[in-house]
Parts: structure tokens; sequence; C-alpha cells
């Protein structure tokens, strides 16, 4: 694969908690490279690390050893201001929706934009509509957190994270509070962006529809890489 | 509004909208920045009437220079002043006439309430020393025992002054004497006594029999057209034997005495302190208001950080808070405090009101410091941590 193919791209990561006496290593060793444009799941018990290592691709966490390189950035050393910049080409779906609970959906949404720079109202406004329209919230648009359910808003901040056109989606267990059907329709739209814009998505989950559907499904046991099963590359 | 905020930021008005959601923490701040608001307008208000007081008895008269004796702070105190050094004085040629200024407090007895006036003693042959409205009754001073009343006075009501005329005039006792008021002016009641009274240096001597001709409490120098106050006080320090004298301007007497009174007096300083509190009262409010909301959102900061939003975003939104609080605190902050002053002013006769520069300065106050508060509010959002969000 060509270097332009790969979005990310780890060797020899190790990951350690704690300092002193209470210092336990989190990762060992991971090296991987994910093609761009690929739904990729994580499995792996409670506590084997994949949480940790999204939070390392995704630049929230420094690098403490080994590489990672995000679309063509090393993360090692990397600045705060290059992981910002970097940042706002990702897309987060965190387990929580955490929503602003004073934003509608619809501004919600556009904090996702917004966060490229200034606001052009009306294709912002489109934008998100557009987004909530296809996540099935069009007649949602203006209401606020605490009139949704939990799934509504989940499709909310899923929308919140889809709305920029990043180029890696890093979800931690996004479909928890959703329906079968809202969930496959969601993994549906990533792998559809993957295939149309070369959206990357790295997606934790235990849901095994889902890795019914991956491309790839990763396994972690104890911090270290012990399956990479590649189903259709 | 939250429209307009969105052209003026250019992005979602989120300060705004997270004020606007909680609305009883809202109304807290709001309420918070108010009081705060009144507080400086009250203490400032108090302090601007101190200055206007103390200026009002200057504007009695029409001096180019002030002699007066070392400790005499204030032209309401004096301190003996020889007479011989007003001569010595006019042997400048650019002095054209002098006189002595004899001031004191005068009790006066009015069954219910004793009020004080500040009595001034002048020469009723001098009136082009005294302000022209005051000018145009100083015949009547040659009278002995005449005098002429501050109808603003405290204790005085606005019947009872106007009722003062020649042919009804009003009679007091006084120092074991019988004033006779045949005219009023406008003086206004101040931080030091009720109000004013003129008399003639004649009539002053008998209420004060200890007094001397030859010792005024000021003296005041009128100078040829065109000179120089400044040059000629100077000069004058060199003429007058007695080095102890205060020689200044009659406008530089004014001002210093207005810094006296506002930095030196207890009440100048209680006043000063007063707008302190009031600042420090709205900057802990807003901070708490501020910091309580930060801490409140902490997860959707932290989403936001992860999303790529900078340190630059957030002071953006917490001082966006900090200066609708600030702008819209401002409003029935200044209408409480002008409330309250007119209140005041009806009871004591104070000029007490809120001037244009006064709401400007505190408006800008408010908001810059209402800015600072959020400024530091902000701090907290360093332990927003977007890792510890999956
Ligand atoms: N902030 C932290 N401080 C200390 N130790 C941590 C921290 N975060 C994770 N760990 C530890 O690192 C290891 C990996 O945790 P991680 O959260 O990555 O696992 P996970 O695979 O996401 O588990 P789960 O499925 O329960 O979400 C665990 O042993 C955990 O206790
Ligand atoms: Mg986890």
């Amino acid at each position: 694969m060509a270097d332009d193919d790969i979005s990310i791209r780890t060797s020899g990561l190790n990951h350690w908690f704690g300092t002193g006496e209470a210092r336990k290593q989190a990762l060992f060793d991971i090296g991987l490279r994910i093609a761009r444009g690929s739904f990729i799941v994580m499995v792996g018990p409670s506590g084997s690390g994949k949480t940790t290592l999204l939070t390392l691709l995704g630049c929230l966490r420094e690098v403490q050893e080994g590489s990672v390189v995000l679309l063509g950035q090393e993360l090692r050393h990397a600045t705060t201001a290059q992981s910002v910049r970097l940042r706002r080409r990702l897309g987060f779906i965190f387990q929580a929706h955490n929503l602003h609970e004073s934003l509608t959906a619809r501004q919600n949404v556009m904090m996702g934009l917004q966060v490229k720079g200034r606001l052009n109202r009306e294709t912002a406004d489109e934008a998100a509509a557009h987004v909530l329209s296809i996540l099935g919230l069009s007649d949602r648009l203006d209401y606020l957190p605490a009139n949704l359910s939990g799934g509504q808003n989940q499709r909310v901040a899923i929308g919140r994270a889809l709305v920029g056109n990043p180029d890696v989606v890093l979800a931690d267990e996004p479909t928890a509070a959703l329906d079968w059907e809202t969930a496959a329709k969601v993994v549906d739209l990533l792998k559809q962006l993957g295939q149309a814009r070369g959206t990357t998505t790295v997606m934790v989950t235990h849901d095994n529809r889902i890795l019914d559907r991956a491309d790839r499904i990763l396994t972690l046991q104890d911090g270290r890489l012990v399956a990479d099963d590649s189903r259709r590359v | 509004m939250s429209r307009l905020l969105e052209r003026l930021l250019g992005r979602l008005p989120i300060g705004w909208l997270q004020l606007v959601h909680q609305r009883g923490r809202f109304a807290a701040a709001l309420s918070g920045v108010a009081f705060a608001n009144v507080l400086v307008f009250v203490q400032l208000g108090l302090m601007s009437s101190m200055g206007v007081s103390t200026v009002r008895p200057y504007q009695f008269f029409q001096s180019d220079i002030l002699i007066s004796a070392a400790d005499a702070n204030t032209l309401v105190d004096g301190g003996n002043v020889a007479r011989q050094w007003m001569l010595q004085a006019l042997a400048d040629p650019d002095v054209v006439s002098g006189m002595g200024l004899f001031v004191a407090i005068v009790p006066w007895d009015r069954g219910d309430t004793d009020i004080s006036l500040t009595t001034f003693g002048i020469n009723p042959f001098q009136a082009d020393f005294l302000a022209p409205d005051i000018a145009a009754d100083i015949d009547m001073l040659q009278v002995q025992d005449a005098a002429i009343l501050d109808r603003l006075a405290r204790g005085l009501t606005r019947e009872e002054a106007a009722a003062v005329r020649l042919h009804t005039p009003l009679s007091f006792e006084t120092q074991g004497r019988t004033l006779t008021a045949y005219d009023t002016f406008a003086g206004g009641g101040g931080f030091g006594a009720d109000g004013y009274l003129l008399v003639s240096d004649q009539t002053f001597l008998s209420l004060f029999p200890a007094r001397s001709s030859g010792a005024p409490d000021h003296i005041l120098l009128r100078l040829r057209p065109g000179a120089q106050p400044d040059a000629v006080a100077n000069r004058l320090r060199g003429l007058i034997a007695d080095r102890t004298l205060r020689i200044r301007s009659y406008s530089d007497a004014m001002d210093e005495e207005v810094r006296f009174q506002q930095t030196q007096r207890p009440t100048g300083v209680i006043f000063g302190f007063g707008v302190l509190i009031g600042i420090l009262v709205g900057i802990v409010i807003v901070f708490q208001v501020l910091s309580a909301d930060v801490a409140d959102h902490m997860r959707e900061y932290a989403t936001f950080k992860a999303m790529g939003y900078g340190q630059g975003f957030f002071l953006g939104v917490v001082v966006e808070e900090a200066v609708i609080l600030g702008v819209l605190g401002f409003i029935p902050g200044v209408i409480a405090g002008w409330a309250i002053l007119t209140l005041m002013a009806e009871v004591t006769t104070l000029p007490l009101f809120i001037s244009f520069g006064m709401a400007v300065t505190v408006f800008i106050g408010t908001v810059v410091f209402s800015a600072l508060s959020g400024i530091i509010a902000t701090r907290r959002l360093a332990a927003a941590d977007p890792a510890e969000l999956f």
C-alpha cells in the first residue's frame, strides 16, 4: 500500500499509566497500518486497552513511546497546536453524547463545522439539517437535548462528528444507546462515507452484528494486539 | 439578540445561549452586577457631590489669589492671617484689590432641629469680590446684624426660605445676638455644615468678639485683567515675609481642597473604599457565576476540546458571557443607583446625581472587570481533559 492510502500507522507503540510503583503498562508494542476508507472494528475484553489506543490515535493523549502517524503526521512530540489542528480533521463519537444542553440539535451539529472557521450561517444550517435528516432527525432540528431520547441525542452526536467531513472517525461503543435498525444505518453511513470520501472509521464495539460488517477486526488482549482479521482486503 | 450576537461573533453565541438556558443563575448574576453597580454609583455620587459641595463656597466669591494660614486646608476652616500681608500684596503692580474673609460656624437653634451654618464675614463695600447674584444684595449687609441666608440649607423648608424678603425678614438668635436675614442666596448643604450665611465683617466681629479685624481667616486678591494668577502667586511668595502662609491661585486652592477632601478626610477615604468594595463584589459575583458555569459544562467543554476548539474559543465564550452580564447588569444598576441617589439628595440636600461621565466610566469599568473575572474563570478549563471522555 502506498503511504497515501494509509490513514493511520503505528509501530512499537507502548503506553503506561501511573508512575513509580503504580506504573502499569496498558499497551504493548502495537503495530498497525490502517487503510484509508476502511471500516475497522476493535474488540477485546474490558481493560484490554481499546480506549487507550483510540485516544492515542485521536491525539487526545501524548504518545510516550513508539510512533503514531496520523494522516501523514507523526504524533510523537507533536505540539499542542499541531494536534489541535489535526483533531479538526477527525470525528469523535463518545459513548455518552456530551451534547451542549443549551444548544439545539442543529446548533450542536453546527459546532462540528464551526471549528473549521467562521460560520456561514446559511451553508452551516443546511449542512447540519442535511446530516440530521440522514440520521432520521429532520423533525427534531430545533429540539434541545433535554427534550430528545438517549438514542436521538446519540444520533445528534454522530451528526456532529460527521458534519465536517472528517478524514478519520474514532468511535467508542457509539451504538450502545441505539436500537439495531438505527445502529445499522449508522454503520452503513460510515461505510458509505469510506467508499465515497475515503473516511476511515475505527470503532470499538461488542455488537456482533456490527462485526459482521467490518472490513477488518482488531482484537486486543491485555494491551496486546492478538488478532488482526482482515475480511476483504 | 441571539442572531445579533451570532453576526457579531461569527459563531453560535454559546455564552448567551448558556446564560438564558439557566434563567435562575442568569437573574442572580444580573442582580449581583446591578448591586455592585449601585454600590459604586452611590459611593461615586457621594464622592462627586463632595467635590461639588467643596467647590461650592469658592463660587460665592470672585478672586484670583487666596492667601491662607499654613493649617487652612479648606476655605471653611481658616486660621488667622495678619491683614498687613494684604497691604504688602497690594504693592505688587498686578494686584488691584484685596479683601479679608472671615469664616466660622454659627449654630442656629430651630426648636426641634439644631442646624449649623458656615458663616462668611465679608466687606459689604467690596461687591466686586462676590459672585454677581450675591453682589446684587450685598448693600443690605451694611446694616448691623443683617444677614443673607442660604435658601438651600438643610432644616429650612423651601416655603420658609422663599418667604424671606426685605419686608418680611427672618430673625433668629445666635451667639447672644439677633441676626436678621433680609434675603437669600443659593448655597447648599455640604458635608461640613448644613448651609451658609453671609454677614458683614463688622457683624461677624460682634458675633465673635474674640476675633480681631486685623486678622481675617483668608485674604482674597483681585488682579489686573490679563495678569497670570500663578505667576503673581509666585511673586507674592517671595514678597510676603511670612513664609508659612499658603499663597495660591484661587483655582489651585479649589483643586487642592477637592483632592484634600477626597483623599485625606475620613469621609472621602470611606467613599473611595466603598467604590473598591463595589468593584470587588462585582468581580466576585461574576467570577462565581462564570466559574460555576464552566464547572457545570466540563464534559461539554472537554468534547469541544477534543473536536479541536482551542483556548481562544473558550476564552471567547466565557468573555462573551461576562460582557453580557456586565452590559445587562449595568442597566438596572444605573437605574437603581440613580433612584437611590435622587432619594438621598432629597433628604440630605447634597448635590447627588449620576453624571454622564460617571455613567460611562462605570459602564466601561463594569464590562472590563466582568471580562477580567471571566478570564480568571476560564482557568478551570485546563482541567477539562478530552482523553477522559471515552
Ligand atoms: N486514566 C487512566 N489512569 C490509569 N489507568 C488507566 C487509565 N485509563 C485506563 N487505564 C488502565 O489501562 C488499561 C486499559 O484500559 P482501557 O480503558 O484502554 O481498556 P478498554 O479496553 O477500553 O476497556 P473497556 O472495554 O472496559 O472500556 C486498564 O487496565 C485500565 O485500568
Ligand atoms: Mg473503553
